[in-house]
Formats: structure tokens, C-alpha cells, sequence
């Protein structure tokens, strides 16, 4: 009961902003910035023409394809660099110079070496989902309990014994955490190389609704959403946290 | 000095520079073996550098974004926080905003760029607008966080002492959630140097995010595209360490765990 | 140089454990720190030992040489006459901060060391020694659903599964209510009695040693000597009110030179 009146109060909070925004349109008629209800038209028109669905697709593919090729070569890596100390103080200076870098700073990089296309896209998603995740996987070894190493030892389990039936189960629950962030970060940048770089997508229809006729009513749309698919990204997420068998790694004691 | 010492200090300093200086190497041998016309080797990369300065374009340049991202951040960190730990203060009202927040975060900066210029104009307002839409989120969710972990018995116990509401928040609250706020902060300035590169991009005629494109739109310098980057990143860091030596004041060393 | 008491014939039953010389020593940024001085220790085939000392005096440390965890600076601990050298699953480590595995179920955590076996006999091993620690019911059970004294009757479980010849328990009931931890002493006692596993016991509790072990071998603060061995022999169950339990208790808290006066 309570948790419904809490969903509704947040409800009516939107709704009480969509209505000050929208008066806020009314009140200045002769300007570009358009209205919650010129955007949701923005969004039917969109959906309509079968570009909404086009361009989310587009989006989504390229940072499904960036994001996967990310993790499969980060985390790995990660591990590794975390378990063996000297690894990770080897590494650690240039980690900590190339982490500040915005993934777009590549953007001629990508572009001289893909051209205009998926492939520079779905490159500079790579580039900005790579170093976290391989944060995410040295930190996750690192916060590992010695226990549990000792245990599967002692019950003498083999050096891929050990990996793959006591490590990966341990740094579960903080790699998927990281992913799920990282995740966000991806969503981010695929929008942010995709009005700079490429000709489809989400974010180019925010760049070209604007250049192609100030279709600000598309922009915004496009806004929205952006906005709620990174949300249902991050939903999707969270509820494999939720998952039994990953369920200990979030339990505070 | 004994043999623990001395490897400890190997596996300080010598392990990383050896390390970096591979990298470098690999790096030139590459550029080298592939015999690319465009791609910069790091001897190329450091002339540029070289000639920014003579040029006192470096200079002008890292003054121009860290003064965006001063302002940007700056607007965040002054509304985040009163308004996270207010929206941590009252959990009501947390419920009720915060599913506005989760909708408006994944929208990236820079998809707002349209809108900034439309409001602010092209240059510098806009580019401060994206990076304050960049930190003013993570801010505010951390200082939430902050303040609702503040364990109950700190709340207690100021309550037992006979503290009002206003000194309990600045007296207790405030001083317990400053470690986590502080990394926040730290974490959102992290975001605010990655959207200022961004920003600068498409929104402004200066700064080292215009560096990188212009570099090569306005001829294919790919050896100043590559030194900006290098400064991008040296400069993010060193922002992150001088950021890093805030957890170390006294006041709120308490909060963070040092390893010896 | 042997300090066994003269009641065990040493020529009758088998020494399981020989700890020769051992001595260790830790080197943390320059500062080194002795813990463990020459300690000589034998063990006997199915004997439940004590090792008693203060918080810190290194006993686990002891323990963590003898199960193969850590290489002694000197000396070394012999096995069935062979040097050990690395964990074995013959002898299990029951750990003092909870070693259970938090992401496999009861079972699964029970299961763990059985890798080898085949299905069928893997699960009947399970249902038995969940059977035998009191864990029925709870099967598919996660750790976090457990309190404490049944994540270590758990990890005991998981221990006495593998079927090794000895057990290392290091304060295992430390963090548990003393009610429980009374308990639990007998169900160890009984485990013990029925398995007759050779078991070497780290507690600093004098109640604990005496209650439980044959014999309680007392270690001073660091860095660690045997200060003396105290052979227990009064019969299981051990009547903790009765003159001879006092005794002995008595008779070892003045070794550690404590009055019994608080």
C-alpha cells in the first residue's frame, strides 16, 4: 500500500513538472523550445514512420556489439592483472593516464582508422567500456577473501579448479555491478559518438533533426527517448542482481 | 637496506616506468613497422607538444577547459549538495524525484548540446551548462547516499545530547556523510573533465577537447590530435591525485581506509 | 626435543603429526616480527588437541604452518612421516572467519570437495553429513540465510565430507553466543568420537581446551613457545562441575598466571 502512494506521488511530481513546462511554452509562444505535448507528437510521428524503432535498433546494436567485445577482453585481462600483484603496479600508472581520456577524444583516431561508419562507433564504445570493466575485474580480485582461496586449496583444487569453481563465483556479484555501470557508460557514449561521428542512430536524429529543419520537437523526443531506454537498460540490470544464486554479493551483513 | 626494502621500491617505481617505457617503445616500433603516413610515434607527438607551447596555444587551451569545468562543476557541487542532502534528509521527497533523476541520467551531455545552444548560444555558457548537467547528478546521488548511510545510532545518539534538527544535520549528519561526498565529488569531477572534452567538441573554439577535432579537421595534424589526448589525460589525473589528497585532511581521514 | 607427557607409550600408537623446530618469522616493510620459537610438537593418531594461548600469540599461525598454508622461516611439520608442503585435502582447514562458499547452497558448499565422485554417491554423501550436523531442512539453503552456528556447522560438514584423516579448527566457534557454542563443542565431541579424526583445535578459551581435548599443549604470548603440554584424561562426557575438571582448569589458568579471583 504504501509503496503504491509512494509511485504515485512520484507520478504526480511529473506531472506537475510536464504541466509548469508546458505553461512555461504557453506563456512564450514565438520560440523554438517546444512543449511535453509537441514532443510526444514528435514521438508518434517518429514511431509512425518506422524511424523510431530504426534508430533505436541502430543504437543498440552497436553498443551491444562494443559493450560485449569490451567485456570479453577486460575482464579476463583484469583478473588476471589483479591476481598478480606485480602485474597491477606494472600497469596502474598507464591505467590511471588513459582513464581520464574522454572515449570521444578518439574520434579521429576512429575515424582514420574505420571511417565514418558502425565501426568507428561501435570502436570508441569499446574504447570507453574497456578501461572500467577492467577496473571492475582487478578491484573484484582484489576484494576477494583469502578464505576462500585457501578453502578451495585445501580441498585441492587444480590452478583452473580454483578460477573458475572459487574466483569467478567470488568476483560475480562486483562484475556485474560494473557491468551494469558500465553499461550506462556505453549508452552514454554511443549517443555522444553518434551525433559526432556516425549517420544513424539516436543521436544523429538529435544532430539532424536540429540541422535538417530546427525540429526541435524531434529533438527532444529523441531526449526522451534516450532517456528511457538507458533506464530500461539499467532496470534489466539490476534485476539479474537479483538473481539467487548472485543474490549473497549484495546482502549487507 | 634490506632486500624487502629494495624490491619494494623496484615494484614501485621501476616496475611502472619499465612498463611505460615498453609501452612506448612497442608504440614507436609500430608506427615504425607499419610504416603509416598518419599515425604519430611519440617522438612526433612530443614535437607537437613542443610547438603548442612555443605557439602559447597550451597554455591558453588548459586554462580554457579548466575554467569550464570549474564553472560546471562549481554550479553542481553548490546546488548537489544542498539538494542531495536535503532529498537524503527527507526520503519522501527522495521517492518522489528521484524517478525524474533516473530518467534524466542516461541522457548523455551531450545529447543536450541542441537544446544548450538554443537557450545559452554557441561558446562558453553551453559548454558550462553540459558539464554541470555532466557532475550535477552523480553529486546529488552520492550526497543521498551519504546521508542515508549515516549508521541511525550517530542519529541517536546526537538526538540523545538534546541536538535540534538544524545542528543534527550540520553537526552529525553533515560531518559523517563528508568521506562518501568526497568521493563523490572526486568521481564527478572525473565525469566533468570526460564531458568538457566532449563539449568542447562541438560547442566552443577553444580548450583542449577542441584541440583534438580541430587538429584534425583543419589539417590532419594527427600528431597534435594525439598530444592533446595525452594532455587530456595526464591533466584528468592529476586533477583526480590533487582531488585524492582531500580524503587525507583529518577531519575526514576517519572515512577512508588507507591501506599502511 | 619431545614433550609428550609419559602416560602415552609412544611406541603403541602412531604419530599422526610432527612438528619439528618450527619457527616463523614475518618481514612487513622492513620490521621483522617473531612469532612462533622452536615449537616442537607430536601428535597422535586420533588425538584431539587443544593448542591454548592468548589473542595473537601465533597459534593460528601455528596452525596455518601445520596445514600447509604458510612455510615456516625454520624447522618444518612432518605428516605420516612426509614433510608437508601445500594444502591437502586429507587434512581440512576449518576456518575462522566464515570459509563457507556465500554463492553455493548448503548443499552445494557440502558437495564441494566431491568433485571426483559420481553422482549418486556424491548425493548420498551430502544427505549423511547433513544428517549429522543438523541441517536438514535446509538443503537449498544460501549461506546468508544461515546463522552463524549453522554456517559452521556447515563448513564442518564441507570439512568431514572429503574424509580426511585430520581437522584444523581455528576458533571456529569464536563469534558464536556462548549457549551455542556449547552446543556445538558437543557435536564435535561426538563427530569426533564417531569419525575419530585426528583434530588439532585453536582456541583461547581455558573452558573450551579443557572441555574438549586429550591433551591442551599451552603456548605463551608471542613470540610462541610450548610452554607446557597437559594431558586430559578424564573420560567423554566431562561433568564440567566435577573436582577433576576443576582441577585441571584450575591448574592450567595458574601456568598462564592468572588467579581465578576477577
Amino acid at each position: 500500500m504504501r509503496k503504491s502512494l509512494h509511485s504515485l506521488r512520484a507520478v504526480v511530481f511529473i506531472l506537475v513538472l510536464l504541466l509548469v513546462w508546458q505553461l512555461a511554452i504557453y506563456r512564450h509562444p514565438h520560440q523554438l523550445l517546444p512543449g511535453p505535448l509537441e514532443v510526444l507528437a514528435g514521438i508518434t510521428d517518429l514511431a509512425r514512420h518506422g524511424l523510431l524503432l530504426k534508430y533505436i535498433v541502430a543504437s543498440l546494436f552497436r553498443v551491444t556489439w562494443g559493450f560485449l567485445l569490451a567485456a570479453v577482453l577486460a575482464i579476463p585481462l583484469g583478473l588476471t592483472i589483479g591476481w598478480y600483484r606485480r602485474a597491477e603496479m606494472a600497469f596502474n600508472p598507464i591505467i590511471q593516464i588513459l582513464r581520464p581520456i574522454s572515449p570521444l577524444a578518439w574520434i579521429p583516431i576512429a575515424i582514420l582508422w574505420f571511417g565514418v561508419g558502425d565501426l568507428a562507433a561501435i570502436s570508441l564504445i569499446f574504447i570507453g567500456c574497456f578501461l572500467p570493466l577492467l577496473l571492475t575485474a582487478m578491484s573484484a580480485v582484489r576484494s576477494t577473501p583469502a578464505v576462500y582461496i585457501n578453502a578451495g586449496r585445501n580441498f585441492g583444487l587444480t590452478p583452473s579448479g580454483l578460477v573458475f569453481r572459487v574466483l569467478y563465483p567470488a568476483v560475480m556479484p562486483q562484475l556485474i555491478v560494473g557491468l551494469r555501470i558500465t553499461l550506462g557508460i556505453a549508452w552514454l557514449v554511443v549517443v555522444a559518438a553518434e551525433m559526432i561521428a556516425v549517420n544513424s542512430g539516436l543521436g544523429f536524429l538529435i544532430v539532424d533533426a536540429r540541422n535538417a529543419g530546427n525540429r526541435y520537437d524531434l529533438v527532444v523526443a529523441g531526449m526522451v527517448t534516450i532517456g528511457v531506454i538507458g533506464l530500461l537498460l539499467d532496470l534489466a540490470m539490476r534485476s539479474v542482481e537479483r538473481m539467487p544464486s548472485l543474490r549473497w554479493g549484495y546482502a549487507t551483513d | 637496506m634490506t632486500s624487502l626494502a629494495r624490491s619494494a621500491r623496484w615494484d614501485r617505481f621501476y616496475l611502472p616506468a619499465l612498463a611505460g617505457v615498453l609501452f612506448l617503445l612497442a608504440w614507436h616500433l609500430l608506427v615504425a613497422w607499419t610504416a603509416t603516413k598518419v599515425f604519430p610515434s611519440p617522438l612526433e607527438v612530443e614535437r607537437a607538444i613542443a610547438e603548442l607551447i612555443r605557439k602559447s596555444l597550451l597554455w591558453s587551451y588548459i586554462g580554457d577547459s579548466l575554467r569550464r569545468v570549474a564553472v560546471g562543476f562549481g554550479a553542481a557541487a553548490i546546488l548537489g549538495i544542498p539538494i542531495g542532502l536535503m532529498l537524503g534528509w527527507y526520503p519522501t521527497a527522495n521517492q518522489v524525484v528521484n524517478p525524474v533523476f533516473q530518467l534524466l541520467r542516461p541522457i548523455s551531455p551531450i545529447a543536450w548540446i541542441p537544446i544548450a545552444i538554443l537557450l545559452f548560444g554557441v561558446g562558453d555558457p553551453s559548454a558550462n551548462f553540459l558539464i554541470f548537467l555532466g557532475a550535477f547528478f552523480p553529486i546529488v546521488v552520492t550526497s543521498v547516499n551519504g546521508v542515508s548511510n549515516v549508521p541511525s545510532v550517530f542519529r541517536q545518539a546526537g538526538r540523545n545530547f538534546g541536538l535540534s534538527p538544524l545542528l543534527l544535520l550540520a553537526k552529525v549528519i553533515f560531518p559523517a556523510a563528508l568521506p562518501q561526498m568526497i568521493v563523490g565529488l572526486r568521481i564527478a569531477l572525473g565525469i566533468a573533465w570526460l564531458v568538457m572534452v566532449a563539449a568542447e567538441m562541438v560547442a566552443v573554439n577553444s580548450g583542449l577537447g577542441y584541440l583534438v577535432i580541430d587538429s584534425r579537421n583543419a589539417g590532419k595534424r594527427y600528431d597534435l590530435v594525439v598530444a592533446a589526448i595525452l594532455l587530456i589525460g595526464l591533466i584528468g589525473l592529476a586533477l583526480d591525485v590533487c582531488f585524492r589528497k582531500l580524503e587525507t585532511i583529518r577531519s575526514v581521514r576517519w572515512g577512508f581506509r588507507h591501506s599502511a | 626435543m619431545s614433550l609428550m607427557e609419559a602416560s602415552l607409550p609412544s611406541t603403541a600408537l602412531a604419530t599422526k603429526l610432527r612438528a619439528e623446530n618450527v619457527s616463523m618469522t614475518f618481514e612487513r616493510d622492513g620490521n621483522i616480527t617473531a612469532v612462533l620459537e622452536n615449537i616442537n610438537l607430536e601428535v597422535v593418531r586420533g588425538e584431539f588437541i587443544c593448542l591454548l594461548g592468548p589473542s595473537g600469540c601465533g597459534k593460528s599461525t601455528l596452525l596455518s604452518i601445520m596445514a600447509g598454508f604458510l612455510s615456516p622461516t625454520g624447522g618444518q611439520v612432518q605428516i605420516d612421516g612426509e614433510t608437508v608442503r601445500g594444502p591437502d585435502p586429507r587434512r581440512i582447514f576449518v576456518f575462522q572467519e566464515r570459509g563457507v562458499f556465500p554463492w553455493l547452497t548448503v548443499e552445494g558448499n557440502i558437495g564441494f570437495g566431491l568433485f571426483k565422485m559420481p553422482r549418486s554417491e556424491r548425493d548420498r554423501l551430502i544427505a549423511h553429513y547433513i544428517r549429522m550436523v543438523g541441517l536438514q531442512g535446509f538443503e537449498k539453503a544460501y549461506p546468508l540465510e544461515l546463522s552463524g552456528g549453522m554456517k559452521q556447522r556447515l563448513e564442518v560438514a564441507r570439512a568431514l565430507a572429503v574424509n580426511p584423516d585430520m581437522l584444523f579448527l581455528d576458533e571456529p566457534f569464536g563469534a558464536l553466543d556462548s549457549i551455542t557454542r556449547l552446543t556445538l563443542r558437543r557435536e564435535l565431541l561426538r563427530i569426533w568420537e564417531a569419525e575419530r579424526k585426528t583434530i588439532i583445535f585453536v582456541t583461547h578459551d581455558i573452558d573450551e581446551a579443557v572441555q574438549l581435548a586429550d591433551r591442551v599443549v599451552v603456548l605463551t604470548a608471542r613470540p610462541a613457545r610450548v610452554q607446557s603440554v597437559v594431558s586430559i584424561d578424564i573420560p567423554h562426557p566431562r561433568d564440567i562441575s566435577s573436582r577433576s575438571y576443576l582441577d585441571f582448569r584450575d591448574g592450567i589458568f595458574k601456568q598462564i598466571g592468572l588467579a581465578h579471583q576477577v
